[in-house]
C-alpha cells in the first residue's frame, strides 16, 4: 500500500470522493480457466457456509455433523461387538439410510448456490466477464456436486478407517469401500443437476427449497407406495421397474445392479445387470438433462 | 481456454496500435430481432475520453452495449471494442473492458469488499491482487468503512458506487456504464458524473456511459453520441454542443424607473449587440413567469459581464442568470442528415428547455 494522500477536495461540499492516487494494475490476468476454478471453490464453500455468515454455517455443518456422527456411532457398535467381523451395514446402504439429510442439504444449498445470483439479478455480471455460461454451469454442477460427495463420502471414510481398526477382512473392506465411494460419487452427480435445475427454476429461494424437498421426497414415497402395493398384490415384476422413477430409487437400482449392494425394495427385488443398465441410462440421461436445462435457462436470463 | 500472452498474437498487436485511436468501432452494424430492428447500420468511431451514448429507452443503447461485449451477435456490420473483433474475441474484450449494468445486481447479504473480490477474481486477478484492488477501487469510488457491512444497508448512491467498483476493479482499459445515474438524487447524480470524469482523466480509462438526458453527459463527456431508432442521429464533441453558444436564462425585477425590467434590459442588451433568443428574446414555453425570463445567446465570457453590467447599469436586480442544458428532446426533433449537423443551426433552435 504505497498510495499516498495527494490533498483531498475538501473545499467541494458535494463530493467526498477523496484523490488517492489510482494505481493502474501490471500483474497477470488469469483468464478463463481460472475464473471458473474460482467461482467453483467459492460455491463449494458457500455449501458448507465457509466464507458467509455464522448463521449460514449452522445447518450445512450440523447435517455434516449428523452423518459423521452415525458413521462414528456405527463403528463404535461393530468395534464394541466382539464377535463382529464386517460393519452391521454395507457402504452402499449408509447414503439410503440417511437420504433425509442429503436431501436437506441439497434443499438448503442448492437455492443458496445459484438462487442468489439469478435473484438479485448478479448473472450479468459474471458473463460481461471472460467466463461464459458453460463455465459458470459447469462450476456450478460440479460445486455442488463436490459438497454433497464430501457429505456423503466423508461418513464412508469414518466407516473404512473404523473398520480397519476393528481388524475386519482388509480386501472386503475396501472393495465394499470402493463401491461405496462410485455409488455416491453418482447419487451427488445425479442430485446435485436435479437440485440445481429445481434452484435455478425458482429465483425465490423459498420456492427453490420446497421444489428440492418435494421432488426427492414426493418421489420416493409414491414410489415407495407403489412398489409396497406391487409386492402385497404379488405382481413382484413391476418393483424393479417402478424404482425408475424416483433419484433416490434409481440410486438404489443402479448399486444393486452393479455395486454389490443389497436392494432396499420390498421382497430385495431389486433389479439384475439387464435393467441395471436402463437404471444407469436413465441416471446418466438425468445428468445430462439437467445440464441442458441449465444452459438453456443461463441462455435466457444471460445479460 | 489458455491466456494468450501480450503482444504475440494479431489481435493483441493490433490492440495496441488501434489504442491511441479507436476505442470503439463500429460499421453499418445492424440487430435485428424478429419484431423489431434494435440497431440499424450503425457506424460509429469512438475514440479515447469519456463519450456519451445518448437515446431513449429502447434506442438500441443496452443492444449495443452487449455486441460490444461479445455477447450477442450482430445481424450484419462490424464492431471492434480495443481493437478487438467482436465476433471472435469476445472473451479477450471481456477480459479489458468494465461493465456496469442499469438494474440492481447486487446480492444484500455480503459486504462490498467480499462481493469486489469475488467479481475481481471472475476477472482473473490472483486472491492476493484481488484483495488489494478491491480495498484501492472501493475507496478510489467513496467507500469506506461501510465497505464491509451488508449491502443490504446501502443507499442507492452506495450501491451504484459498488456497482462503478466491481467494473473497475479490474483495470479494464474501457468501462461501459448502463444508465449509471438512474435512481439518484440530483446531488447523488452529480456526485456520480464528477467519479465519471475521474475514471478517465485520473485512472486514464476510456468511459462510454449511457443516459437518456443529454444535459447531464454534456457537461461529463468529450464527445456525445445520439442515437434514436438504432440509427446515429448525432455525433460530435461536447464542444461542439455547448462552447459555441449557450443559452442564458436572465430573470430581472422591476424597479421605479423602470416598471418593466424585462423589457429595459431587453432594450438595453440589444443596444449592446447582444443577440437574444425566441420570441422577442421571451420564454414563452408554458413555464411559470416564463413571460419575464430573457433567453440570450452567450458567444463567450464577454456576454455574460454584459448582462451582469447592463443590469447592474439599470438598477434591477438579477433574479438569476443560468445556463439553459440542451434536452435530448431538442436533438431528437432534429431534421439535419447525421454527422454534419452545424452547431450553430442548432443552438437558434433551443427555445430553452431545462432538463
Amino acid at each position: 500500500m504505497t498510495s499516498t494522500e495527494r490533498g483531498t477536495t475538501a473545499g467541494s461540499e458535494t463530493s467526498r470522493i477523496h484523490n488517492i492516487g489510482y494505481r493502474s494494475y501490471d500483474g497477470p490476468r488469469l483468464g478463463r480457466g481460472y475464473a471458473r476454478r474460482s467461482l467453483y471453490s467459492q460455491s463449494l464453500r458457500g455449501s458448507f457456509g465457509l466464507g458467509r455468515s455464522a448463521k449460514s454455517k449452522v445447518l450445512p455443518m450440523l447435517l455434516f455433523g449428523v452423518m459423521c456422527l452415525v458413521a462414528a456411532i456405527i463403528v463404535a457398535v461393530a468395534i464394541a461387538t466382539p464377535t463382529a467381523t464386517a460393519l452391521p451395514i454395507k457402504y452402499t446402504a449408509f447414503a439410503i439410510y440417511l437420504q433425509a439429510v442429503i436431501g436437506l442439504f441439497l434443499a438448503a444449498q442448492a437455492p443458496q448456490s445459484v438462487s442468489r445470483d439469478l435473484r438479485f439479478k448478479s448473472v450479468p455480471l459474471y458473463f460481461s466477464r471472460p467466463i461464459e455460461r458453460v463455465d459458470y454451469v459447469v462450476a456450478k454442477l460440479a460445486a455442488m456436486a463436490s459438497a454433497l460427495f464430501i457429505l456423503t463420502g466423508a461418513p464412508l471414510v469414518i466407516l473404512y478407517v473404523g473398520a480397519l481398526l476393528g481388524k475386519f477382512d482388509f480386501a472386503d473392506q475396501t472393495k465394499g469401500f470402493g463401491q461405496g465411494l462410485v455409488s455416491v460419487g453418482l447419487l451427488s452427480v445425479l442430485f446435485a443437476g436435479l437440485g440445481l435445475v429445481m434452484a435455478a427454476l425458482t429465483p425465490r429461494r423459498g420456492f427453490g427449497v420446497a421444489a428440492v424437498i418435494a421432488v426427492l421426497s414426493i418421489t420416493y414415497g409414491a414410489v415407495s407406495v407403489v412398489q409396497a402395493i406391487a409386492w402385497q398384490t404379488g405382481s413382484s415384476g413391476a418393483i424393479e421397474w417402478l424404482g425408475l422413477f424416483s433419484p433416490i430409487t434409481l440410486i438404489d437400482g443402479v448399486q444393486t445392479a452393479f455395486l454389490g449392494a443389497g436392494s432396499d425394495f420390498p421382497g430385495g427385488s431389486g433389479p439384475d445387470a439387464g435393467v441395471g443398465m436402463v437404471y444407469l441410462i436413465v441416471v446418466l440421461a438425468l445428468v445430462a438433462g439437467s445440464y441442458a436445462v441449465l444452459m438453456r435457462r443461463y441462455r435466457k436470463v444471460g445479460l | 481456454m489458455p491466456i494468450q500472452p501480450p503482444g504475440l498474437t494479431t489481435d493483441v498487436a493490433r490492440a495496441t496500435t488501434f489504442e491511441h485511436v479507436t476505442v470503439i468501432a463500429t460499421e453499418s452494424l445492424s440487430k435485428r430481432f424478429p419484431r423489431v430492428t434494435a440497431l440499424d447500420r450503425l457506424s460509429l468511431d469512438i475514440g479515447p475520453g469519456v463519450t456519451g451514448l445518448v437515446g431513449s429507452n429502447g434506442a438500441g443503447k443496452s443492444t449495443l452495449i452487449k455486441i460490444l461485449l461479445g455477447l450477442s451477435p450482430a445481424t450484419e456490420g462490424r464492431a471492434a471494442v480495443l481493437g478487438l473483433d467482436v465476433a471472435t474475441s469476445g472473451a479477450a474484450i471481456r477480459e479489458r473492458v468494465g461493465y456496469m449494468p442499469e438494474h440492481d445486481c447486487l446480492p444484500p447479504d455480503v459486504s462490498a469488499t467480499e462481493f469486489v473480490v469475488h467479481m475481481a477474481r471472475m476477472s482473473g486477478l490472483p486472491p492476493t491482487a484481488a484483495r488489494e484492488r478491491t480495498a484501492d477501487t472501493l475507496r478510489h469510488v467513496g467507500l469506506y468503512e461501510e465497505r464491509y457491512r451488508p449491502i443490504g444497508g446501502y443507499s442507492t448512491g452506495m450501491k451504484q458506487r459498488v456497482k462503478l467498483a466491481q467494473a473497475l476493479v479490474h483495470d479494464p482499459q474501457l468501462v461501459l456504464l448502463d444508465e449509471p445515474t438512474n435512481g439518484l438524487d440530483p446531488v447523488g447524480r452529480d456526485e456520480m458524473l464528477g467519479l465519471i470524469r475521474r475514471v478517465h482523466s485520473d485512472f486514464g480509462i476510456s468511459v462510454l456511459v449511457t443516459s437518456h438526458l443529454l444535459g447531464e453527459l454534456e457537461r461529463t463527456c468529450d464527445h456525445v453520441v445520439v442515437i434514436d431508432g438504432g440509427t446515429l442521429l448525432r455525433s460530435s464533441s461536447t464542444s461542439d454542443f455547448t462552447q459555441t453558444t449557450t443559452t442564458l436564462a436572465v430573470e430581472v425585477t422591476d424597479s421605479d424607473t423602470h416598471p418593466d425590467g424585462t423589457d429595459a434590459l431587453r432594450r438595453a442588451l440589444t443596444g449592446a449587440g447582444v443577440k437574444l433568443i425566441g420570441h422577442d428574446g421571451l420564454d414563452d414555453r408554458g413555464l411559470p413567469g416564463a413571460g419575464h425570463i430573457l433567453l440570450v445567446e452567450a458567444t463567450g465570457e464577454e456576454t455574460y459581464d454584459i448582462v451582469r453590467d447592463s443590469v447592474a447599469g439599470l438598477g434591477l436586480g438579477l433574479v438569476r442568470m443560468e445556463q439553459r442544458r440542451h434536452h435530448i428532446a431538442e436533438v431528437f426533433s432534429s431534421d439535419e442528415t447525421p454527422r454534419t449537423a452545424p452547431a450553430a443551426a442548432d443552438a437558434t433552435r433551443q427555445k430553452g428547455e431545462g432538463s
